[in-house]
């Protein structure tokens, strides 16, 4: 059973998201990681960059594939997590710590779910 | 509707992650292992697979040597009983139908071992090939097949096989040996650059045999591994796949296995074609990524501002820590250490060619 995280809210795709303040920080859930397995390789975007809904802001690698990473909400990268470029493993050791970016001066958000929302969805994937 | 493998509900007890495959589910990879971790232990110590998908064929009778000398570019003529030689099988342009292992009992009774994805082709293609006294028999349905790959492999078998059961060269075979009991073809062969073993024995007796290597390997480390660490493996070691490294665009001369192709024989399919080929235009390559990024299958490879080819497969090797691939490119570009440049999404990155295999296995103490 994938774990999920109270206080976060989570997309459809699988990422989550943490506010705070008006800063957002988002990640991987821990369905996504089962999903992907041993991750190897994490492009991630670049501080400044412009990102909109929906758009593959960064992708993960795995042994097998390569996945999309798509963002939750607009707005513009503002710190990335670099330690992932050298510790790619650490989205599947620490999925809910190990946030892939961190994003401000947010436009707009997606149709996000907070974590028991996000739990039933999981459960009718099956 | 995919088939299920005799092995399936021990996959699943295994807690395997089922995925369709050649028209089989088979496991990608374990809950308690991850592709890294049954990767490793292949290398380190051992690793269980289910092939089970694997085609086999028997052809027998008087004149089954010399459709083999026709039909492959391998030469059989000097292939003892008991032994195994691996082959290309080409079109008459010289593209490849199949790669496959040929088991030698006698002069008049060989085992084919086929890719499953291509068995059907295989079939059609050798009946349709056969002249003489021969005949072909599809026997994958009442064959199971296991692979202890690893360099504890050999001490997990001697735990459940008598000494004199145990092929003992590479690339041989006992074609009555007992694994835990059980009647099964026992070689000396893989998938994966390590040494160990395939097991070939009857869907009855595979979970038993399955149970039993995965208790006698429990000490060892052994673990089951699924299909994304069985193709890890064979990139790291550098073993050419169907359909990535070969296919019917693709001769065995451009894909490294010239070793494979025997001109002395008096004919095989391909032959001419082959021969004609003599100055080769593209080769099999090994790359290892510079830029940090991993190259896949179909990025395109470039060098003085143009296309030179394309990458066959790629991976983050997990034993080797590097990420590497291999490329089929203009064969000016050959040379060890030639940089060039490999399209992934876009971003153009580095890359070197280097030696293969990437893996070479210490020899044995």
């Amino acid at each position: 059973m994938s774990k999920v995280k109270e206080g976060l809210f989570y997309a459809k795709s699988h990422e989550w998201v943490e506010y705070t303040d008006d800063i957002v920080a988002i990640g991987l859930s821990d369905y996504a990681q089962e999903e992907l397995g041993d991750v190897v390789f994490v492009n991630l975007p670049e501080i400044g960059e412009k990102i909109s809904v929906g758009e593959a802001f960064c992708d993960v690698e795995s042994v097998k594939a390569v996945s999309d990473i798509i963002s939750p909400v607009a707005g513009e990268v503002v710190e990335i997590n670099d330690e992932l470029a050298d510790n790619p493993e650490m989205l599947n050791k620490d999925c809910y710590s190990s946030w892939i970016c961190k994003m401000g001066k947010i436009t707009a958000e997606g149709n996000l779910m907070d974590a028991k929302t996000y739990e039933k969805f999981l459960a009718e994937q099956k | 509707m995919e088939s299920k493998t005799p092995l399936y509900e021990s996959h699943l007890r295994a807690g395997g992650k089922m995925v369709a495959f050649a028209g089989f589910m088979l496991p990608v990879q374990y809950a308690a292992g991850g592709v890294i971790a049954e990767h490793n232990a292949v290398r380190k110590a051992a690793g269980l697979f289910d092939v089970s998908h694997m085609g086999e064929f028997i052809l027998s009778g008087k004149d089954a040597l010399a459709n083999l000398q026709y039909l492959l570019t391998n030469d059989y003529s000097g292939l003892s009983d008991g032994f195994v030689h691996y082959s290309p099988m080409c079109y008459e342009n010289g593209g490849i139908v199949d790669d496959l292992l040929v088991y030698k009992f006698t002069d008049n009774l060989y085992l084919i071992v086929v890719n499953a994805a291509n068995k059907v082709k295989d079939y059609q293609w050798i009946s349709d090939h056969l002249s003489g006294e021969v005949e072909l028999g599809d026997i994958s349905n009442y064959v199971a097949q296991l692979a202890l790959q690893g360099p504890k492999a050999i001490d997990i078998m001697r735990k459940l096989t008598a000494a004199e059961d145990i092929p003992e060269c590479n690339y041989s075979f006992k074609p009555h040996a007992k694994v835990s009991g059980k009647a099964c073809l026992l070689s000396r062969t893989g998938y994966t650059g390590e040494d160990g073993f395939e097991i070939y024995c009857s869907p009855a007796d595979a979970p038993k045999i399955w149970d039993n290597l995965l208790a006698a390997g429990e000490q060892f480390g052994l673990m089951p591994c699924g299909l994304g660490a069985r193709d890890t493996l064979r990139m790291e070691a550098a073993m050419p796949l169907y359909g990535h490294e070969i296919n019917a665009d693709i001769t065995p001369l451009e894909a490294g296995l010239g070793c494979f192709v025997k001109f002395d024989k008096e004919d095989f399919i391909g032959k001419q074609a082959l021969t004609e080929a003599n100055s080769l235009l593209r080769c099999r390559v090994g790359l290892k990524m510079v830029d940090k990024g991993i190259a896949r299958e179909g990025c395109e490879v470039f060098a003085d501002d143009r296309k030179i080819g394309y990458v066959c497969s790629g991976t983050m090797f997990p034993y080797l820590g590097y990420a590497g691939a291999m490329a089929l490119v203009d064969i000016a570009y050959k040379p060890l250490g030639t940089q060039v440049i490999v399209d992934v999404r876009g971003r153009k990155l580095l890359a070197e060619i280097i030696k293969m295999p990437f893996y070479h296995r210490p020899k044995s103490v």
